[in-house]
């Protein structure tokens, strides 16, 4: 009797319930020949990963994809160990008596650093913890942010750079009607920043921001956006690329930008102005140990090898005076106890999805990988449906060569006996969705999509209240 | 996206090979690899060249004695690098463009990894098949 059937399905355990768990989950449950037993943990209690508590709370829309992860979760053969932490309550050997398979998508859960003098000091921050404050995620809600500070830096021009910037940038009416967690809601009420600096490593051309991001930026209420003319200025080297390229969604961004520096200020209470060609190579100390400013680098263009446009610093420094720095120059991985980490990328060693002996280089029979602790922190959520195909077919692969795990308890009961045992207060899927209704109802009395509940404990309490039984 | 992004599925291996080694061998690394080229390197793992399966279909049209010939003999010793921060849209344009099918990764003069025209084109394959599937997702769930 072949593994697979319905006689002996396949047991799946997925670690980490962002999008990259779900579409594993998706891209398997969906195969008509293949019957698979899915079962998704994640260390929180809320499913959705960074989707909950990465996108900006003023952008919705793209939180609507948690509906398409509904629909899986529907799925008879889906099952969610909700508030599980892999290595705390269930350890790699249980997970090896029930499962044939076990794929881990942990996604990149630290920030990468400058590496620059002064970063640790008070009042410099990750910009994902900042992230992980105002979205609600419980491990960062008693984080502190110096929000009596009238100048910020933030540090990048990707997509969380540019979500912390226009965060700090919204009134208070605004966030309201956003699901920006309660706590930050109520900081955010009280804080006195006036001046926001985004500053980019390259030119307006590289700047790794979408479109609507920047035209967004030209939209708020009681910001002026504000650039350098020169800095926005298309330089041959960029133009070139462009042309060769025909990138059209670059040109747009360029002349979004120039049209910025054209248009000047209104006298909006915040100025969020955006730099480009320069590096921070010093945050530097007010003399009590907090941050007092920002000495920056001017860089110049030059093309690599293959024509890819760098950054190359130039011997002209200049000092922004800051109060606050938020770095966001990249998210990295973090090892997982026990399972082949590839410390050059920050994520599992792996090929194609598959994990591999750090010795040998040869896949490990039945471990995968999927999404950013799969491939490093690049693309949208969507990007993960294809990187999710990709290991899901390494999968079948191997589960047609025979090679998967020979797990003695390969029984659904048994392993939720097992996560009962350790944590008898899990989060189920019917759970989480008692808790989004909860949250739904909050925010329908704040005139918002939702408030979040930020406390584990906080969560259960309130799935307890309501539980019958 | 970056070269970097391509590199992290790659699992770390490059199959290199020495100049003064023979193209039986290569060709028995290609073979056992299941690969399209490999990047000569000297004693300090610097990449000195490339020998590709087209190097080796050119030598032996001329001539079907190329078992013994040196990897020396055969490689091209013009080279392009790419850097694990380079852009993948410049990366696989320049690729297209020169007509480069494996591109050596190099950091800190050191030899990291190798892409193919492939792998660059899958990656920006995924890259547009993932922004298209987030703005499809948005547009149905938004409509209900």
């Amino acid at each position: 009797m072949s593994l697979g059937t319905a006689e002996r399905p396949l047991r799946v355990a997925l670690i980490g319930a962002g999008p990259a768990g779900f579409y594993v989950a998706e891209h398997l449950l969906r195969r008509p020949d293949l019957v698979v037993e899915v079962d998704l943990f994640d260390r929180l209690p809320t499913p959705y990963g960074l989707v909950r508590a990465g996108v900006a709370p003023d952008h919705q829309k793209i939180k609507a994809v948690t509906g398409a992860f509904d629909k899986v979760a529907a799925h008879p053969r889906f099952r969610f160990f909700g508030g599980v932490e892999l290595g705390k309550d269930v350890g790699p050997g249980d997970l090896r008596r029930h499962y044939h398979q076990i794929v881990y998508t942990t996604g990149a859960q630290t920030d990468r650093r400058m590496g620059i003098p002064g970063e640790d000091l008070f009042g410099s921050h990750p910009a994902t913890e900042f992230v992980a404050w105002y979205n609600g995620h419980p491990d960062y809600r008693e984080c502190l942010f110096d929000l009596s500070q009238e100048r910020v830096a933030v540090v990048g021009v990707g997509n969380v750079a540019v979500d912390v910037a226009r965060i700090l940038c919204r009134t208070p009416e605004e966030l309201a009607r956003t699901d920006i967690a309660e706590h930050a809601l109520q900081a955010l009420r009280r804080s006195r920043v006036r001046e926001v600096y985004l500053l980019g490593r390259r030119g307006a051309a590289q700047a790794a921001f979408t479109n609507p991001e920047i035209k967004e930026l030209g939209e708020l209420e009681a910001a002026d956006v504000v650039v350098v003319p020169e800095e926005v200025e298309l330089d041959p080297l960029s133009r070139a690329a462009l042309e060769m390229a025909n990138d059209r969604a670059a040109m747009k961004k360029v002349e979004i930008l120039r049209s910025y520096a054209r248009r000047g200020v209104a006298g909006k209470p915040r100025r969020l102005t955006l730099r480009f060609l320069v590096s921070p190579v010093a945050v530097l100390d007010d003399g009590a140990g907090a941050v007092g400013g920002i000495r920056l680098v001017r860089n110049r263009l030059v093309a690599s090898a293959t024509g890819a446009i760098q950054a190359q610093a130039t011997d002209q420094l200049e000092e922004l005076p800051v109060g606050l720095v938020f770095r966001s120059v990249g998210y990295r991985g973090v090892p997982l106890a026990g399972v082949p980490f590839d410390d050059k990328w920050g994520v599992v060693l792996n090929e194609k999805g598959r994990v591999l002996d750090p010795d040998t280089k040869r896949p490990l029979v039945g471990e995968y990988t999927a999404g950013w602790i799969k491939r490093g922190p690049t693309g949208v959520i969507g990007t993960n449906k294809p990187d999710a195909a990709e290991t899901v077919a390494g999968m079948l692969e191997d589960l047609e060569a025979g090679h998967t795990l020979e797990p003695p308890e390969p029984d659904p009961a048994a392993a939720e006996a097992l996560v009962r045992q350790r944590r008898p207060d899990f989060v189920a899927y019917a759970d989480w969705l008692r808790l989004d209704a909860l949250e739904v109802a909050r925010g329908r009395a704040r005139g918002c999509p939702r408030v979040k509940f930020t406390r584990v404990d906080e969560m259960l309490d309130a799935l307890a209240n309501r539980d019958p039984a | 996206m970056n070269i970097a992004s391509i590199l992290a599925t790659k699992g770390d291996k490059v199959v290199t090979i020495r100049a003064e080694q023979s193209i039986r061998e290569a060709l028995g690394a290609l073979a056992q690899h299941n690969i399209g080229a490999l990047v000569v390197v000297d004693d300090g793992m610097r990449p000195i060249g490339i020998l590709s399966e087209r190097d080796i279909v050119r030598a032996a049209a001329r001539d079907e004695k190329v078992f013994p010939l040196l990897v020396g003999q055969l490689m091209t010793r013009d080279l392009v690098f790419g850097d694990p921060g380079d852009d993948l849209g410049a990366v696989g344009h320049t690729m297209v463009q020169r007509r480069i099918r494996h591109l050596p990764v190099v950091a800190a003069g050191k030899l990291i990894g190798m892409v193919s025209i492939g792998d660059v084109v899958k990656a920006q394959r995924d890259q547009y098949q993932g922004e298209v599937d987030t703005l499809q997702t948005i547009v149905m769930e938004h409509g209900h």
